[in-house]
């Protein structure tokens, strides 16, 4: 992504200030996800396990939601630190100021498409700022962790499982 | 499957799960210890042998082979730091340390090294531990050798390790055996999810066991928060109680008091505690010198199965590249390779969408060599810094400088190289920029481009070292070469934060070593017996 020095600037100091705030929202910790944080991670994860999931259907929405569950579970499961600076990451892309402005998508993650949240994606992905690099890596890896948590997605990969019968 | 723990529990052990107590409670002991990784369960068992009231604390849970159902889903979250994605403050080195009893040593991958004798010699010509020789500590390496069942391993190596050995063999690069802990293996692969078969001679089946069978106590799910002291004296370790998820305190306080404190947190964890207990620090040292091994990673798409989660996960390596320089000269590195899981594969794999969908379908054709660089010794890697965050928790700043990255640049090139050389279609180093190269000239050239930069180039680290390191004098260290604080007469470190450098070997051995030498020192002064005949 070619970002302008200008541009750069606004969203820096847009998104500490988006930080700041959504910290604030958020600073009582862990908690169960919001129904906007499910539509947000359920865009995300089309994106991110785009290839793994089928084509869209009752069945792409179906291991979606499977998966979003999965990511409250890791999230439920993290250090208390940990768990607050995701509700902050969270907080800040459910507001459609924080999704405008940082992640650049203009339509709610509900009919937000593929290619849309992928362009997001990559761009935090290579992002000059280490705070979106980083919450790049913790999207990517919650959602991976999720998806392949599961026994049902080993096949597509040829994993037989852990070794069964001997104990 | 016989299981030891559970067995151990019905014979009347004294365990207790912090989260189940109604209210606090103060305990009294001779010793307490605080971990139960490598350098915990070695202290516990030397001194409870020696007639001491021993009480260990454990953050995490008590877990035993009944619950080792070798799925990632479960062991990441019960077994690891933050369900095994601990990371540096900036994010951008992800940290595999064990959180639950025995620590690392339950999770580990069984690699087994001593202290390498170059390693040694550097602390006694720059730390001034002159005591801490390869003569003085074989003794102590062999009684943990022996007790720990640490033996050359007969079983062919499987596929991921015979491609590192093969293409180090086409390249005149020498491999070398590495010798694990265990007793019985069945070659399963699932060494980081927990031993399932109890052959894995981890703390939780060896010396823990021991210590409780001698009537120590274990508390788990506690959380030691802070040591009190007056006058140069610790009277006392202030811990808070969890909750069952083992993340929130649960509001019950329990307080230890003893006559000696052993630390053995791990070295985020041990500079933490003393960090929060304000424990004399004059020369501004404590959690200082934090070293990682950082390690980065080669993936390896093969014309055969590969299949890198079955079988020891490391049972060869090549110290080549630590040979080429200077200690203190640019970075060398050690050469090992990892087990491949789902999850932790894919989850260090870069990219998504359609590009990580085609890699993960190879995931049965893939070799991974890791580049482990020892960091510590050149001037400019001085590591890194546990501080305190909100809530006292530790963060770990590590800056990954240039002399880091050119390290990493050499390593990345090294494992191309060998990869194609055993036969390897592609090569990907883990990085968010690099392609998929096919053939060595082209990986040659990419990577020699590739922006080495933290969160683009993928870093890892699963041995945190340093911190409280050793020294001759409280100037230019935090404890002395037998662990004990230089300003605190009754407290002593004992786990990896010991080291005043990175090792360049897996750290598991010069742990129990090091440990098994200051413990009996430690008993022999705490029983009023004679001290060890070992030197």
């Amino acid at each position: 992504m070619i970002v302008s020095r200008r541009q750069f600037i606004r969203t820096g100091v847009a998104g500490g200030l988006l930080l700041a705030f959504s910290g604030w929202l958020n600073a009582a910790g862990g908690r169960p996800l919001s129904a906007g944080e499910r539509e947000m991670l359920a865009a995300l994860c089309g994106a991110l396990l785009d290839g793994a999931l089928p084509p869209a259907g009752e069945e792409r929405s179906r291991l979606v939601a499977l998966t979003v569950d999965g990511i409250a579970t890791t999230i439920a499961g993290l250090s208390l630190a940990s768990q607050r600076e995701i509700g902050e990451l969270f907080g800040l892309l459910v507001l459609a100021p924080g999704r405008m402005v940082l992640a650049g998508v203009s339509r709610p993650w509900r009919e937000a498409t593929v290619g849309e949240v992928s362009d997001f994606l990559q761009s935090w992905r290579t992002s000059r700022l280490a705070l979106l690099q980083g919450a790049y890596g913790a999207l990517h890896d919650l959602s991976f962790g999720a998806w392949y948590a599961r026994p049902d997605t080993w096949e597509a990969i040829a994993y037989p499982g852990p070794p069964r019968g001997y104990f | 499957m016989h299981d030891p723990i559970r067995a151990g529990l019905a014979a009347g052990w004294k365990h207790i799960d912090a989260s189940t107590l109604g209210k606090g409670q103060t305990v009294e002991a001779d010793v307490v210890i605080v971990g139960t990784g490598a350098g915990g369960g070695v202290t516990a068992d030397i001194l409870s042998d020696a007639g001491l009231r021993v009480i260990l604390v454990e953050e995490g849970p008590l877990r035993s082979s009944t619950d080792f159902r070798m799925r990632e889903s479960d062991a990441y979250p019960e077994l690891y730091q933050d369900s095994a994605a601990r990371k540096t403050a900036d994010k951008a080195i992800n940290i595999l340390q064990g959180r639950c009893v025995g620590g690392s040593t339950t999770v580990n991958w069984t690699s087994s090294f001593r202290t390498p004798p170059e390693v040694l010699a550097y602390w006694q010509r720059h730390f001034g531990l002159r005591q801490l020789s390869v003569e003085s500590l074989s003794s102590w390496f062999a009684v943990m050798e022996h007790k720990l069942w640490v033996r050359p391993w007969e079983t062919p190596p499987n596929q991921n390790n015979k491609v590192l050995a093969a293409g180090a063999e086409k390249l005149g690069i020498p491999i070398g055996a590495i010798k694990r802990n265990v007793k019985g293996c069945w070659n399963l692969g699932y060494c980081g999810m927990g031993c399932p078969t109890n052959a894995k001679q981890s703390m939780l089946v060896t010396t823990i066991p021991a210590a409780l069978n001698r009537g120590a106590t274990l508390y788990t799910r506690l959380r030691a928060e802070r040591l009190r002291f007056s006058g140069g004296r610790i009277s006392a370790l202030d811990c808070q109680a969890l909750r069952p998820d083992g993340i929130h305190p649960s509001g019950k306080r329990v307080q230890l008091r003893a006559r000696h404190f052993v630390v053995a947190a791990g070295a985020i964890g041990s500079p933490a505690l003393l960090l929060r207990s304000g424990v004399p620090d004059p020369h501004r040292l404590l959690g200082k010198r934090t070293f990682l091994h950082p390690v980065v990673i080669s993936s390896a798409l093969m014309p055969e199965r590969v299949d890198a989660y079955a079988g020891a996960p490391q049972t060869l390596y090549s110290d080549f590249f630590l040979q080429q320089a200077a200690i203190d000269g640019p970075l060398g590195f050690k050469l090992e390779t990892p087990p491949l899981h789902p999850v932790l594969y894919a989850t260090t794999l870069q990219g998504f969408g359609a590009a990580h969908v085609a890699l993960m379908r190879e995931f049965t054709r893939v070799n991974v060599i890791l580049a482990l660089l020892r960091d510590g010794f050149h001037p400019e890697s001085q590591g890194g810094q546990v501080r305190l965050g909100r809530d006292g928790l530790p963060l770990l700043d590590y800056p990954l400088g240039d002399v880091i990255w050119e390290a990493a640049r050499r390593a990345l090139l090294a494992m191309a190289e060998i990869q194609f050389a055993a036969g390897a279609r592609a090569v990907t180093p883990v990085h968010e920029t690099a392609p998929l190269y096919s053939s060595w000239a082209q990986a040659k050239k990419g990577i020699a481009e590739l922006p080495l930069k933290p969160l683009l180039c993928r870093i890892v680290s699963a041995h945190v070292m340093g911190g409280c390191g050793m020294a001759d004098t409280p100037q230019r260290g935090v404890v002395d070469h037998r662990g004990r604080h230089f300003w605190l007469v009754n407290l002593s470190v004992h786990d990896g934060s010991l080291f005043p450098t990175s090792l360049g070997a897996n750290p598991q051995l010069s742990i129990y070593g090091l440990v098994a030498r200051n413990a009996a020192l430690l008993a022999a002064e705490l029983s009023g017996r004679p001290p060890p005949l070992i030197p």
